[in-house]
């Protein structure tokens, strides 16, 4: 099979997914590249979708009119907001999803996208022409065509299973490793190093004793994690909770030697906040337990993932040691957890659009570049999609930054400072985290991806009748009220004599959305998530604005650019170090390079000394 | 973009004839404006009497560059100040107080001027090398005023600070795991204002400019009670004119001089009194203001015309020619020496305590602005309830002391974090 396209994309995880969405939705012609075609849209690990900071993530991608979020309400069988009780912006939507219904969901959203092909089949290599990216070979002899590959391979690069003290190549349980394609790639001379990823092993749903534990039921406020989704598309079930203890840490504690990890048979770096339980209870030995949560992976499945116990150890040690947890006592495993280790590329070498910077044409997504977790992986996709799709049509790149987006945080990170473990989201990574909240995900971000391109008529619409209440909301937030009005509704304000705006009041811990309501029962008709979002809105802003100042002086940074062949060793005044970290980083612009680890304010003022005179 | 405002002393450093201080930006000319009383000409030196509220600060030559002809491209004004330190410091003190003036960083005119294209390629290849050397004096200069106790003092907060916002990010990143409780940890407050503490505690220590410019030591009193005399004699030369007319010190005189070991800068003033005399006024007024700024006040009047007996030692001096009273602290005499070596050992003792203790940290300007700003979100993370603005405080509290040695990121916390906790999932 021969076919020209614009975009080929390898992989059919949640970050090829997207990408291959994403690069359609802009109207580039696609190949989605997957090893079969069943496997598109599979969650390989987990069964749950956002997070703390990973929800917000989903969010985001939904506001440019992504996948993840809408796939994810029609496969939700429990929803959970996380720190409920906190401030909005670190609050995390969650949900577990039903594996099937999830990969339905997906399947449909792309055979509903014009544009895109699907092609079974192993990408065996990249054609190239020079540095620039003419196709892609198949391993059946095929070739297809294209301007830009996005590579979003997974673990799939060079990847090797670890059951026990016994190994063998895949990338999935059950599924091959692209172990040609992670060959070519290092011949590219493209950075690559091995990270190590774990998953625990499933239990049989029907031999736990679900009476003997806590239940945590799904959250009765109907929340989606897209506005587009339609409340609950799938009956809820509950999750549970179970706990290691001193047995269960004996038992894992002798058999410390017949973990790959202990051993010495994996090389490669796992995550330190999805440590493996082999980890947690060798570092932190003084602990008496850890929480294990229950958590069903489909409606007709009786599949149970205990979250909080990925291992390498042998099969019969796994059993011993998830049987000495309450209510798990008689449990069976359908399948052993394992160890995966993968490559992964220095994203270093990454552009902010997560195009190789000497490679023309050659973009990668996911945990090729060295993040864990599907959310991180969907938003690589959305970036890589977008940006192959502008490049391939000539316009401009599509770049997302730290002061507008979670997505923007992680591309930085990623792009400037390496990973040395699984990157993985969390809220304290964003310094605008205030702004950044995951309900306000649409107002930052889809105006942005609307002027890409890359959303909806449906969405579009969906988005002005939006703004339109937002307006009508606001003008009726605008009205000045003296603090009487307030007590009067049983909200015990101090009466300062001054006049303020509902908008200003609820600067005052006093106010939140179900006094307003009382306060001015016309607000009724907006209550819910746009009344939520706008009292959140309101509540921080002054603390935004502050924070305004700090993305003025950072955009102001950014808009000095740096040449791409500039050379550090060069400029005096710079250390080893730094000159090291710059030249693998290649900081586009000044902002930057002022972020990249241990570079000081005086060396960057050498650097734009420089800069500037290269530039002239 | 909207720039700060910036302004710094560009002149040498005082006392010296005259001081130049520069300031650039948006709000120049509001600045001037508002101390001149009005806005000169571009490019033209005018002679403007510079006040502030009614307190007139120093009679000078102010010159405005309206941008972009200007050496950073903004508006720039220049004031040359008579070059004392006083007036100098005084100057410093009521920009401060300008509304959207800030103190510019090292550097920061010439990286303005930069960045509006107003220095050319052959200055600009000579600044990067400038600015290493800057910074290296700035080391240097660090590390002989404080021995590096400063950075080690800065560290300390900085891993504690460090370690309060893990405690408190690991609450909003992973509570909902199992592994982390639902509230702060017990001694986490206490941890915190702890801190605050121990930052408030070197804000109130000694300044480190005592120790490079010498404890101020004022010299008044009435006219002709033998200040000028008093000075010469512990300033071991003629420093200052002396006779016997009363009111022939007019000005201030500074002279520096070291007396056992420890920095002095000793001013001489003119005699506090009424006058008709329009040139003597100026002096009391300026002896009025050297007060207000001394270290210390060497007294030679009676007690209790004393005008800031906090900070006063009580002389009586002439002792040769008048009969003692009995509520000086020390009595002396310049011509004959007697009683001063008392008023030496006294004088060093009364120094010891103002200048900063050996191995303690002692804060120059630049950090006492820092971590003063520190302090203030340090008080606001105590205080405040919400987790999420608790967080925000101490990530702007980080920033800030990050800016005293340099700089670290959020990866820093995030090894903190990880440090100290197990995290599940």
């Amino acid at each position: 099979m021969n076919r020209d396209f614009d975009i080929a994309i390898v992989g059919g995880g949640h970050a090829g997914c997207e990408a291959a969405s994403a690069a359609a939705r802009m109207g580039a012609s696609v190949a989605l590249v997957s090893f079969a075609r069943a496997q598109i849209g599979a969650m390989s690990c987990n069964p749950a979708i956002g997070g703390l900071g990973k929800g917000h993530i989903v969010r985001e991608v939904d506001a440019c009119d992504g996948l993840i979020a809408r796939a994810a309400d029609h496969a939700a069988i429990h929803y959970r907001m996380l720190n409920a009780s906190k401030g909005a912006a670190v609050r995390g939507p969650r949900v577990q999803a039903d594996r099937r219904r999830y990969r339905e969901a997906i399947h449909r959203l792309l055979d509903g996208q014009s544009g895109l092909t699907i092609v079974e089949g192993e990408a065996s290599a990249l054609r190239l022409e020079g540095r620039r990216v003419a196709g892609l070979d198949l391993a059946d002899g095929g070739m297809l065509r294209a301007r830009a590959i996005v590579l979003a391979t997974g673990t799939f690069l060079g990847g090797k299973l670890h059951f026990g003290m016994t190994s063998c190549a895949g990338g999935r349980v059950g599924e091959r490793a692209a172990t040609a394609l992670a060959a070519q790639l290092r011949a590219l001379g493209l950075p690559l190093s091995r990270l190590k990823t774990g998953t625990p092993p499933r239990l049989d749903g029907r031999s736990i004793d679900w009476a003997a534990l806590e239940r945590q039921e799904t959250d009765a406020r109907c929340w989606t994690m897209s506005p587009l989704s339609d409340g609950r598309a799938a009956p809820q079930l509950f999750c549970a909770i179970t706990r290691t203890n001193a047995r269960t840490h004996d038992v894992i504690r002798a058999n410390l030697d017949r973990s790959p990890l202990f051993a010495g048979a994996i090389e490669g770096i796992g995550p330190r906040y999805c440590p493996s339980i082999e980890d947690k209870v060798h570092r932190f030995a003084d602990r008496e337990g850890h929480q294990i949560f229950l958590e069903p992976e489909g409606l007709d499945d009786v599949t149970i993932y205990p979250n909080g116990i990925s291992t390498s150890l042998p099969a019969e040690v796994q059993l011993a040691m998830v049987r000495s947890m309450p209510g798990l006592e008689r449990a069976e495993i359908l399948q052993p957890g394992y160890a995966v280790e993968y490559d992964h590329v220095d994203p270093r070498i990454l552009e902010p659009t997560l195009g190789v910077r000497d490679v023309e044409g050659l973009y990668l997504a996911g945990q090729i570049n060295g993040t864990t977790g599907y959310e991180e992986a969907a938003a690589q996709g959305l970036v890589a999609g977008l940006n192959a799709a502008a490049w391939a049509s000539g316009a401009a790149p599509i770049l997302f930054d730290r002061g507008d987006s979670y997505i923007g945080v992680m591309v930085d990170d990623l792009t400037l400072q390496g990973v040395t473990e699984p990157y993985r989201m969390l809220t304290a990574r964003a310094e605008y985290r205030l702004r950044l909240r995951a309900d306000n995900a649409e107002a930052r971000l889809t105006p942005k991806a609307i002027a890409a391109g890359c959303v909806s008529a449906d969405r579009q619409a969906h988005f002005r009748r939006k703004q339109a209440r937002r307006a009508a909301l606001e003008e009726i937030l605008a009205e000045p009220r003296a603090a009487p009005a307030l007590l009067e509704s049983g909200i015990a304000v101090r009466d300062d004599g001054v006049k303020r705006s509902l908008a200003e009041w609820l600067r005052f811990p006093e106010l939140d959305g179900a006094a307003l309501v009382r306060v001015e029962p016309l607000l009724a008709a907006y209550a819910g998530a746009l009344l939520d979002e706008a009292v959140e809105d309101h509540r921080y802003a002054p603390y935004v604005a502050r924070q305004r100042a700090e993305i003025v002086r950072l955009r102001a940074d950014e808009a000095v650019r740096i040449p791409q062949d500039f050379d550090y060793a060069a400029i005096p005044g710079l250390s080893t170090e730094m000159v090291e970290r710059l030249s693998a980083a290649r900081p586009t612009n000044l902002g930057a390079a002022g972020r990249v680890r241990g570079v000081t304010p005086a060396a960057l003022a050498a650097i734009l000394v420089h800069a500037r005179r290269k530039a002239a | 973009m909207t720039a700060d405002t910036i302004y710094a002393l560009s002149s040498g450093s005082p006392p010296a004839a005259i001081a130049v201080i520069r300031i650039s930006g948006p709000r120049a000319d509001a600045a001037l404006e508002r101390l001149a009383g009005r806005l000169p000409e571009p490019r033209v030196a005018t002679l403007a009497a510079l006040s502030v509220e009614g307190e007139t600060l120093d009679r000078a030559l102010v010159v405005r560059f309206p941008g972009p002809a200007s050496a950073t491209g903004e508006d720039v004004a220049e004031l040359h100040l008579h070059g004392g330190r006083a007036v100098v410091a005084r100057m410093m003190e009521v920009l401060a107080t300008e509304e959207g003036l800030r103190p510019a960083r090292p550097g920061e005119f010439t990286r303005r001027a930069f960045e509006n294209g107003r220095i050319d390629l052959a200055e600009a290849e000579g600044l990067a090398d400038l600015l290493e050397a800057e910074t290296e004096a700035q080391r240097r200069c660090a590390l002989a005023m404080a021995g590096g106790m400063l950075s080690r003092r800065i560290r300390d907060w900085q891993e504690r600070l460090l370690a309060s916002a893990a405690r408190l990010e690991a609450l909003l990143d992973f509570s909902d795991e199992g592994e982390v409780g639902e509230d702060l940890p017990p001694g986490w407050q206490e941890d915190l204002e702890a801190l605050l503490s121990d930052v408030r505690r070197a804000l109130a220590a000694p300044p480190a400019e005592r120790l490079r410019d010498g404890v101020r030591v004022v010299i008044a009193g009435p006219p002709n009670s033998g200040k000028s005399s008093l000075l010469n004699w512990l300033a071991g030369r003629q420093a200052a004119i002396t006779s016997a007319i009363a009111g022939t010190t007019r000005d201030v005189v500074e002279a520096p001089t070291g007396i056992g070991g420890t920095p002095f800068l000793l001013v001489d003033t003119a005699g506090l009194r009424e006058t008709e005399d329009e040139i003597e006024r100026i002096g009391v007024s300026r002896a009025r203001a050297s007060i207000d700024a001394a270290d210390l006040i060497l007294w030679l009047g009676r007690p209790n015309d004393c005008p800031a007996p906090q900070k006063a030692l009580l002389v009586q001096s002439r002792i040769d020619i008048s009969p003692p009273d009995s509520a000086a602290e020390v009595r002396v005499s310049a011509e004959t020496g007697a009683g001063m070596d008392d008023l030496v050992a006294l004088l060093i003792a009364r120094a010891r305590a103002l200048l900063p203790h050996e191995g303690e940290a002692a804060l120059n300007a630049r950090h006492r602005d820092a971590i003063g700003t520190a302090e203030a979100c340090l008080a606001e993370a105590a205080r405040i309830g919400d987790l999420l603005l608790k967080a925000e405080a101490l990530r702007q509290a980080r920033a800030v002391l990050d800016r005293v040695t340099g700089r670290a990121g959020v990866d820093d916390m995030l090894d903190a974090l990880f440090g100290r906790f197990c995290l599940g999932k």
